[in-house]
């Protein structure tokens, strides 16, 4: 056997406060993409396309 | 001699509807970037307009089937910070972009814990901010993000640590003092703090 298997294995080592901290991190990171992805799922203004649309050339007969 | 294997200049109408179409279905992604850049949804969207145009205007340059993401966002981030250069020292545009989020943390139609959250992305230096949110919101690798900020893959990686801790920081105060005090007052209190930690180790 391995010497160092007697040793108990470090089950909750992690003092309780990091453990929250990470948590804290996982709900901002949620709102952080949350805050992202409202944007993304805005509709894109015609802006957008009008101007692409003008810039190209070989659009000129597509609707 | 036979026929270029990848002509850049001839007109390629087939490639350039699949760029297109490619540009496109990017919209949405550069508009929230350039929103979470500029704080701002007018400018944000002159910023994509830009950066999507400027993406079109050097399409030849773009090399199909790598990641348009990734260079689309790239071209965004360099169009932010020539006009920001051109126009505002950074400091002032920091300063005045979360002063700006400040006062539109007012709008009632809002959900209170993403202004807070927009708020706090607000104080950040800019370079933890756009590092955060490329890897934290936009889905990319630390590696993709280095490559759109032009800097170290370990750079991003500490940059984005250091934000989430300053990010935390901020949210868990309470953030801000609205009543009471005016907003260039706590937000010269707040900015100090977010320094503070966003420096320390």
């Amino acid at each position: 056997m391995n010497p160092t298997m007697g040793t108990k294995p470090p089950f909750s080592r992690r003092p309780p406060a990091l453990d929250e901290a990470r948590l804290r991190q996982q709900v901002i990171g949620a709102k952080l993409r949350q805050m992202f992805d409202e944007v993304v799922k805005e509709p894109v203004p015609d802006e957008f396309l009008d101007i692409l649309r003008r810039a190209d050339p070989s659009d000129a007969g597509e609707g | 001699m036979g026929a270029q294997p990848r002509p850049p200049r001839v007109e390629d109408p087939v490639r350039d509807k699949a760029f297109k179409s490619d540009l496109v279905t990017l919209i949405p992604q550069l508009r929230a970037f350039a929103r979470t850049l500029t704080g701002d949804a007018t400018a944000a969207d002159d910023l994509a307009q830009d950066a999507m145009m400027k993406a079109w205007d050097a399409r030849a340059s773009f090399e199909m089937g790598t990641n348009m993401k990734a260079w689309t966002f790239m071209i965004l981030r360099n169009q932010f910070y020539s006009e920001k250069r051109r126009s505002w020292r950074q400091t002032q545009l920091d300063q005045e972009a979360a002063e700006r989020t400040l006062v539109a943390i007012d709008d009632p139609a809002a959900p209170v814990a993403l202004d807070e959250l927009r708020l706090g992305l607000g104080m950040l230096p800019a370079e933890q901010r756009e590092a955060l949110i490329l890897v934290g919101a936009g889905g990319f690798a630390y590696e993709e993000a280095a490559e759109i900020c032009g800097c170290a893959v370990g750079t991003v990686k500490s940059r984005v640590s250091r934000a989430r801790r300053a990010l935390q920081a901020i949210l868990e105060s309470g953030g801000y003092d609205r009543d009471g005090r005016s907003a260039g007052e706590a937000m010269g209190a707040i900015l100090a703090q977010a320094e503070r930690l966003s420096g320390a180790r």
